[in-house]
């Protein structure tokens, strides 16, 4: 059984938030947020090729990725760092070059439950409900999540 | 991604929230909610025109967010509850791809766990 994600989608505001916990330490789950070779393992969606630019999750870093599909147009991703605080919490910024000036903010929490569990938190913040509800639907890729699925026992699989 | 969805979707979605975007045919919706009415029911709380309120229906028809019957001259007016359906589809997809990356993060901490031969929660 994987962890339930709850999401909440306000009527009126141009929030997004979201919760999910983890079964493993606060550590692992900031680490797999730090490093890019583990983001990239992750962020992507499977179906299209992602490649890191640059990644640099501390305070006043940056990053931009491209995701690749079938047809060979990349689609290029941005954003700053605004804080990054080892363990514990992240704003970032998020921006797609197909929608210019259309910046969102997220506000990532990580919560250390104990027992090696995390909870995290994100809060994202829309310039318009327009662009949120845009941005929301820029995730639907179709068969994405079979795509992790796949991944998920792939990567299961290696561990023995 | 929104760049690859369906773009007869978008069309479909843009002109039902467009139609929606408007407090006159909301409260038709809602009233269309509890059932069906005829124009003549539907303008009675408004203190606009039978017309007016006749080119609000043609509105949410086109949109396909009501239809009519062709139920002699009263031609009642229905709601159409799939296509509000699809209005909040969108979010479904959000979750199903947010479900996947998360359960693709967990693999990744489920495999970087086992690398260095610690014990892992078994999440299942």
């Amino acid at each position: 059984m994987t962890n339930a994600l709850k999401i909440t989608v306000p009527e009126g505001l141009p929030f997004i938030d979201f919760e999910r916990e983890f079964d493993f330490p606060v550590a692992e789950v900031f680490r797999a947020h730090k490093e890019p070779e583990l983001v990239v393992q992750w962020l992507g969606p499977r179906r299209l090729k992602m490649d890191i630019d640059h990644y640099d999750f501390r305070t006043g870093g940056s990053y931009r990725y491209t995701h690749t599909g079938p047809d060979g147009v990349p689609y290029g991703f941005n954003g700053v760092f605004h804080t990054v605080r080892e363990n514990d919490f992240a704003i970032q910024t998020f921006e797609f070059d197909g929608y210019p000036d259309v910046v969102s903010i997220e506000f990532l929490t990580f919560e250390d439950l104990g027992g090696g569990r995390t909870r995290l938190k994100a809060h994202a913040v829309y310039p318009s409900m327009e662009a949120r509800d845009g941005m929301a639907q820029s995730g639907m890729e179709d068969g994405v999540a079979e795509g992790y699925e796949r991944l998920e026992e792939v990567l299961t699989g290696a561990k023995v | 991604m929104g760049y690859l969805v369906d773009e007869r979707d978008d069309g479909m979605l843009d002109a039902a929230f467009l139609a929606l975007a408007d407090p006159v045919r909301r409260r038709i919706i809602s009233r269309l909610s509890r059932g069906p009415a005829t124009v003549n029911d539907l303008a009675e709380p408004f203190a606009i025109t039978k017309q007016a309120v006749s080119k609000h229906i043609q509105v949410l028809e086109q949109a396909q967010l009501v239809t009519r019957t062709r139920d002699a001259q009263r031609r009642p007016v229905h709601l159409n509850p799939a296509r509000l359906e699809a209005l909040t589809a969108w979010i479904d997809q959000y979750r199903l791809v947010r479900e996947g990356q998360f359960r693709s993060l967990d693999a990744v901490l489920q495999f970087n766990a086992a690398a260095r031969g610690t014990q892992a929660k078994d999440s299942s």
